[in-house]
């Protein structure tokens, strides 16, 4: 399974380095980067496998959120089933 | 794999136009709870209601953080609780409000449905009973929403339901009238109305269903919004279009967080509510759409025609992303839930004539209206008779939720606080159609009713 981490705020050094210490942290695999401009602001997404997770799911979901909170950044993790189901038939 | 404008669309969706999944329901069949004894009924009420769906919050929150989609509302409904037994009293029905009151507290839902009766052809012992239970009974609770079927196609209007339910509103208002009335926003009268309907204050669990249900409600109003003001001055082919699609992508939403709901707590999935439903919050208005169609103000001449072709167009979108839709499926025009709605009925674009006109092509009726509290009961039914006509005669479900302010006149306001918003109370007729009413009896079914 995976799942889709993306990071939106003002553009700083070392968003991802940050994203990826705490997925290594974690054992979620990094499968893919990519960033984006949405309106003014810096946009990175990020697909994860969350197979080897360590923690609950629901628990890394929050683990992300609090160093998006602690950085001045909104950092969203979301099941890939959200996608697929949204934009696939 | 996943591409980078879908991800980003859909994160918008949510972050910035409020895309939610407006109710996760349970339905819940309470006829197993009927007893001699009124006070075991109420043990076994509380008992079903908590066990069954002790799992529904925590489940319903996992999803949410799971999928990173907010789920507003986690929600209860059950039998009509008219026909749980017939042998009870207008102050065992009231205890019964309370009981469901309190597994509503300790579940931690916010609105607990199926409070009500269905009388369209005529009354039980126990319908009465309950009817007139109904003003105290949302009086002394929070939580529990009530609702009466007064007619269906098939059975036609029962006319003297309509006129007890003027009567019914009145008193809820007054019993409530220190609190804006608010009793009066947790009461709807239906005509057809659906028995899957995760929706308040219409929400309950009809005898056909299983024993245990999840319904799920999806919203979206500001992706609606946003959508059409990004196809701009396009033709109505193209309009209804752009609508179609985005219908698609909500309801696969809550088809996802349905089947997984009903996965994780063992329930069989019932339906998707393809509903437009606003919240008071800026941006999640129906009123916003129409206007961003084109018109000046939502109840400019259009108005009936622009929300037709919304309705139709979320339902062909929405109907295809799901394997069961039911309920009231359609947009919603409440006025006190909607920003868009409460403006322009605050200016006077918006008139009570409008907004009936508005129900013959949309999904519900006459929602959170506030009306001056001099209103009397006559004119109330007879409002409840108009509306539920147009259902009648066009086979679909109308309602009315009604709230003649007590103390209060046209221009005022009244306010609910929370999804329930705040209502410009609103110029009502006042001529009399008390001989009308009084007449009582059965309007005949109309005859495209008889199908067979």
């Amino acid at each position: 399974m995976k799942a889709v981490i993306t990071v939106v705020g003002r553009d700083s050094v070392g968003i991802i380095a940050k994203v990826s210490a705490l997925c290594s942290d974690y054992h979620a695999n990094i499968v893919d980067i990519s960033q984006s401009v949405m309106k003014e602001y810096f946009a990175m997404i990020m697909v994860v496998d969350i197979d080897g997770l360590t923690v609950p799911f629901t628990s890394f979901v929050d683990t992300l959120s609090e160093l998006g909170r602690n950085n001045g950044l909104d950092v969203r993790t979301m099941h890939e089933d959200v996608f697929n189901s949204m934009h696939r038939i | 794999m996943i591409n980078t404008k879908d991800i980003l669309e859909t994160i918008n969706m949510v972050k910035e136009e409020n895309l939610d999944i407006r109710t996760v329901t349970m339905g819940i069949s309470l006829l197993d709870c009927a007893s001699d004894d009124p006070k075991k009924a109420a043990e076994r009420i509380y008992d079903k209601i908590t066990k069954t769906a002790e799992k529904l919050v925590p489940t319903a929150e996992q999803i949410e953080k799971e999928y990173g989609i907010p789920i507003i509302n986690k929600r209860v409904s059950v039998t009509p609780v008219s026909l749980i037994g017939g042998r009870y009293s207008v102050g065992d029905y009231i205890e019964f409000a309370k009981t469901l009151d309190s597994a509503a507290d300790t579940l931690g839902i916010n609105f607990i449905g199926g409070y009500g009766a269905l009388v369209q052809k005529g009354f039980t012992a126990a319908d009465r009973n309950l009817i007139e239970s109904i003003p105290e009974a949302l009086a002394v609770t929070g939580k529990v929403c009530s609702s009466v079927n007064v007619a269906s196609t098939k059975a036609g209007i029962n006319m003297d339901a309509v006129a007890l339910m003027g009567k019914t509103i009145k008193k809820t208002a007054y019993l409530t009238r220190d609190n804006d009335c608010i009793g009066c926003a947790k009461f709807v009268v239906f005509a057809n109305v659906p028995e899957d309907n995760p929706f308040m204050a219409g929400a309950f669990h009809g005898t056909g269903e299983a024993e245990c249900v999840i319904n799920v409600g999806v919203s979206g109003p500001g992706v609606v919004s946003s959508a059409v003001e990004r196809a701009g001055d396009c033709d109505f082919s193209e309009l209804a279009e752009t609508i179609k699609r985005t219908a698609f992508k909500i309801t696969r939403m809550g088809q996802l967080v349905a089947r997984e709901a009903s996965k994780r707590l063992g329930v069989p999935f019932g339906i998707v509510d393809l509903s437009l439903a606003p919240t008071p919050a800026v941006g999640d208005s129906v009123a916003r759409i129409l206007e961003d169609m084109g018109l000046e103000t939502c109840g400019a001449c259009g108005t009936t025609a622009a929300l037709a072709l919304l309705n139709d167009a979320v339902k062909k979108g929405g109907v295809m992303a799901s394997s069961h839709v039911g309920g009231l499926s359609g947009a919603f025009i409440p006025v006190s839930e909607d920003a868009g709605m409460i403006a322009a009925a605050g200016s006077g674009a918006l008139t009570i004539e409008k907004l009936e006109a508005m129900t013959a092509v949309c999904s519900v009726g006459l929602d959170m209206i506030a009306v001056p509290g001099d209103t009397t009961e006559e004119v109330i039914s007879a409002l409840i008779a108009d509306e539920i006509s147009i259902g009648v005669a066009n086979t679909k479900t109308t309602a009315v939720r009604v709230i003649p302010a007590c103390g209060k006149k046209a221009g005022d306001s009244v306010s609910f606080g929370g999804l329930l918003g705040a209502a410009p109370v609103m110029k009502i007729s006042t001529l009399s159609p008390a001989r009308f009413i009084a007449r009582g009896g059965r309007i005949p079914a109309p005859i495209h009713s008889l199908k067979n």
